[in-house]
């Protein structure tokens, strides 16, 4: 199996110095170790201080609106971090409006809206320049007084004078403030006197959303706009060998056929676009197009034999060490009694409802304008100007609201903006690169499959001591020492205190493009880990919850939301009739959470009836969307256990719509009880932390339901047979 | 020869091909893109609309098939947010992403015109072709009988 392309596509993502995939992955290469755990922790990138009014504009009427340094996806940064701005600014949150903030690295540092990192990143940065802008407006206003700034507060968009209660309005000294210095160490507020962090203020994009003012990359039409669809290779990295496009262009409404080179070395091979007065006659273009391809090296590939090369790999004894604590290997060969089991999961497609899409104007005048929803703008940008041969600040570059991202529309696979940017190299007026359902399916950087050999044995009381695991996986972030730190979160940084621990990483790379999905690593180790957690317990007789309490001695706030959770879902009491419960919980992204789901299984159907979830994610700060991000983290990863995956044969992928690709629907969607635990801790990440734990504890149900042990997802039915 | 049917109440006469699905025709030829493009084959919901009252997948409705019909799309609910499908979707704060709510109002609309206060049950069955991928269904199950009670109201 050739593992050219992936190879040179990573050392195109690591090592680029040039525009491309900016500040964040550079760093990567030159800190190592140290990027991706902070990136997994959450210390990169604050945007820099002392700039209030780079993310507030008060005006004279009274409005105030706040450029928000991140992108929406859905996961409510855009309401999130407007809260902590208007929490230090003492404004009035009824007049409060929010804007994606323009693409300004000076200002606000590198636009990325990865790993559950939006408030996380912001939290001290937005705070502040919240604060040092209230300081201003009492500056001024206190100026206007002539009196001491230490006698005036500033509340619900007034600035006060607290010995006689005069009142300036923000707007009527907003300018006079802006011509002040910027005050050093600002005191930011103490949690007890939060009024907007912590309450369930409404999302401020919903009412945009409901009428139809949003606007989606997709629904972008500037004037004299061409629409394109292009046709690629189904085997991931091959190439056109021949293209007769004359029924194509005969076509009514088709404008013109191009043939993209691409860029092989970036693993973007390029293919054939269709241009035509709108998408429905570019699709029907396509399929007059008469294209064949050089496939290359991989058209024997199937999902078979990828997992027989994983196999191979985890097996081979050539690990990378990920993590080690004793000596896992003398306490197996030495242990009574070992149990030992092979976990699998097969790719996964992101499947965001809007698919992939750009919109990109080369003006022939060295400047250019590109109108994108994506995550990671300040890429973006780069990503255009490069492919057009212009600098970054050439190019106008429009953040647009994302119809879901969930990683497709980050750092590392922006191929779509590649595309686009390169058929608008070779056209006037701007034009509009849509993918198809088909086209996002298929043409997707897609969740790692992998594959994990597990080997663990109990203490002499029966109670899971000794953890061994070997997992191969195809490489998203490739590593000096050999172990991608991306796919081993949720492994290597298992909260158990097994006395005896050894996590390895064996890269395990296939020509299938991978990336970041939501939470990534952790969205299959923590599968792994919990279910064989739980085969450690049968094997040794003990209760999974109870078992989790005692390994969990040292991790307080984890082992505080399994208690809750199993208390909240009765655990220890009989289920409803028919019913099972399972247990899982996950430490990620600066947030806990434990989950028990309620499931029955009949007919080899499973049905998830209910999950209990207790999160622990640090200072709130706003429950309903923490609740929101909780339960759309358990339906997203409840489709990955039960419903849709991606397969491969013949080198290609097999599923192409909804139809085999599917997802859970209303009608399977739980009912998920959700208990948030109050907490002055800073805050964590939430869009990722439910997903991971819904599979377990839904596998670990059906293994009280069945005795069947699901050592592969999604479930099948033959599973249950 | 241009397909004339009625457009959110209006009269409209677009010169497309017959062929020509609604929702194409719709997004790139009238600029109406509250109608979303999800799947092109029926399978998610993203691009519901109203023909002649009954909630259809305007990715399979060709044009021909839409002459002297009337058509509703979401700008057709209202502009200002005030019918009550739109109302209870902002009361409740539905959306994450927001991509597939059209849909899902025009499908719960189409379901309250039939159903004046659905069962859980009926919301499933009405409900269970427009996907989520955010999977804010526990809040369209709120908001589908929060508008009943709005329209109720009304």
């Amino acid at each position: 199996m050739s593992r050219s392309v992936n190879v040179s596509r990573r050392d195109f993502l690591t090592t680029s110095s040039g525009l491309v995939l900016g500040f964040l992955l550079k760093r990567r290469v030159t800190e190592a170790q140290e990027v991706p755990r902070a990136l997994l922790a959450g210390g990169i990138d604050p945007p820099p201080s002392h700039k209030p009014n780079a993310y507030i504009r008060i005006g004279t009427d009274e409005s105030v609106t706040f450029f928000i340094p991140r992108s929406e996806m859905g996961q409510g940064p855009t309401t999130g971090c407007s809260q902590m701005l208007a929490e230090e600014l003492g404004c009035d949150w009824s007049k409060v409006r929010m804007e994606i903030a323009p693409v300004d690295p000076e200002s606000y540092g590198l636009q990325t809206t990865v790993g559950s990192l939006a408030t996380r990143t912001t939290w001290v940065p937005l705070r502040q320049a919240g604060a040092e802008a209230r300081e201003m407006l009492i500056a001024a206003a206190a100026q206007q007084w002539n009196v001491s700034a230490s006698q005036c507060k500033a509340e619900n968009g007034f600035v006060i004078n607290t010995t006689n209660n005069q009142r300036l309005s923000f707007g009527t000294i907003a300018d006079k403030a802006s011509k002040l210095p910027v005050p050093q160490n600002v005191q930011l507020k103490d949690p007890t006197q939060y009024t907007i962090i912590g309450k369930p203020v409404k999302r401020l994009d919903t009412r945009d959303k409901i009428t139809i003012r949003t606007q989606y990359g997709l629904d972008v039409r500037p004037d004299g706009v061409v629409y394109a669809v292009m046709e690629r290779c189904p085997v991931f990295g091959g190439k056109v060998a021949s293209l007769d496009a004359a029924d194509a262009r005969k076509v009514p409404g088709v404008r013109d056929v191009i043939q993209i080179t691409g860029w092989e070395q970036y693993q973007m091979p390029g293919g054939v676009a269709v241009l035509a007065d709108n998408t429905w006659s570019a699709i029907q273009g396509r399929k007059a197009l008469k294209v064949t391809w050089d496939e290359g090296g991989n058209r024997g590939v199937t999902s078979a034999s990828i997992r027989q090369m994983f196999m191979e790999k985890a097996t081979d004894g050539n690990g990378a060490i990920a993590n080690k604590r004793g000596d896992a290997d003398a306490a197996l060969s030495r242990a009574a009694q070992k149990v030992e089991a092979v976990y699998e999961v097969p790719f996964f497609a992101h499947a965001a409802m809007e698919p992939m899409n750009c919109t990109v104007h080369a003006k022939g005048d060295g400047t250019a304008e590109a109108w994108v929803s994506t995550q990671s703008p300040t890429t973006a940008r780069a990503v255009v100007a490069q492919v057009l041969g212009l600098t970054p600040e050439k190019v106008a570059f429009h953040t647009l609201f994302c119809g879901g991202g969930f990683g497709r529309r980050g750092e590392g696979e922006l191929s779509y903006v590649f595309e686009a940017a390169e058929i608008a190299k070779r056209v006037k007026g701007p034009v509009k690169l849509t993918f198809t359902r088909e086209d996002d399916m298929q043409h997707d950087m897609y969740r790692p499959a992998a594959l994990i050999q597990l080997a663990g044995a109990l203490d002499a009381q029966g109670w899971p001591a000794v953890f061994k695991a070997s997992l191969a996986c195809p490489v998203i972030l490739k590593m000096p020492n050999g172990v991608d730190p991306i796919n081993v979160v949720g492994l290597a940084d298992l909260p158990y205190a097994f006395s005896d621990f050894l996590a390895e990483f064996h890269e395990a790379n296939t020509h299938v493009p991978v990336s970041f999905w939501r939470a990534p690593g952790a969205a299959h180790n923590t599968y792994f880990a919990e279910c064989f957690f739980d085969e450690l317990c049968a094997a040794g007789g003990k209760d999974p919850v109870e078992s989790r309490q005692r390994l969990l001695a040292n991790a307080p706030r984890l082992r505080n939301c399994l208690n809750v959770a199993a208390e909240k879902a009765g655990w220890g009491t009989p289920a409803p009739a028919g019913r099972f419960r399972g247990v899982a919980v996950s430490d990620h992204i600066g947030s806990f959470n434990a989950q028990v789901a309620e499931v029955s299984v009949t007919n080899g159907r499973v049905k998830v009836h209910k999950v209990v979830v207790a999160f622990d994610a640090g200072q709130v700060i706003n429950p309903n969307i923490l609740r929101q991000q909780i339960e759309g983290g358990v339906i997203y990863g409840l489709s990955a256990t039960l419903k849709g995956a991606i397969h491969i044969d013949r080198g290609r992928v097999v599923e192409a719509n909804f139809n085999t690709m599917d997802m859970i629907r209303i009608d399977e969607a739980p009912e998920i009880e959700v208990h948030i635990m109050p907490s002055t801790e800073k805050p964590g990440g939430v869009g990722e932390a439910t997903n991971p734990v819904i599979g377990p504890a839904v596998v670990n149900a059906i293994f009280a339901a069945t005795g069947k042990r699901i050592r592969a997802l999604p479930v099948k039915p033959s599973d249950l047979a | 020869m241009p397909i004339e049917f009625t457009l959110n109440g209006k009269p409209q006469a677009v010169d497309v091909p017959p062929q020509m699905p609604l929702l194409w025709m719709l997004r790139d030829t009238l600029g109406l893109t509250g109608t979303k493009f999800g799947c092109g084959v029926a399978l998610c919901g993203a691009c519901t609309v109203h023909l002649d009252g009954r909630a259809v997948r305007s990715c399979q409705t060709a044009m021909q098939a839409v002459a002297g019909k009337k058509v509703t799309t979401v700008e057709g609910l209202s502009a200002d947010g005030s019918h009550p499908v739109q109302r209870a979707w902002i009361e409740e704060d539905v959306p994450q992403c927001g991509y597939c709510q059209s849909g899902q109002m025009m499908s719960a609309a189409a379901l309250l015109t039939t159903t004046a206060n659905p069962s859980d049950l009926e919301i499933d069955r009405a409900m269970r072709g427009n996907i989520c991928r955010c999977g804010t269904y526990s809040d369209i199950r709120r908001a589908i009988h929060r508008a009943a009670g709005l329209m109720k109201g009304a």
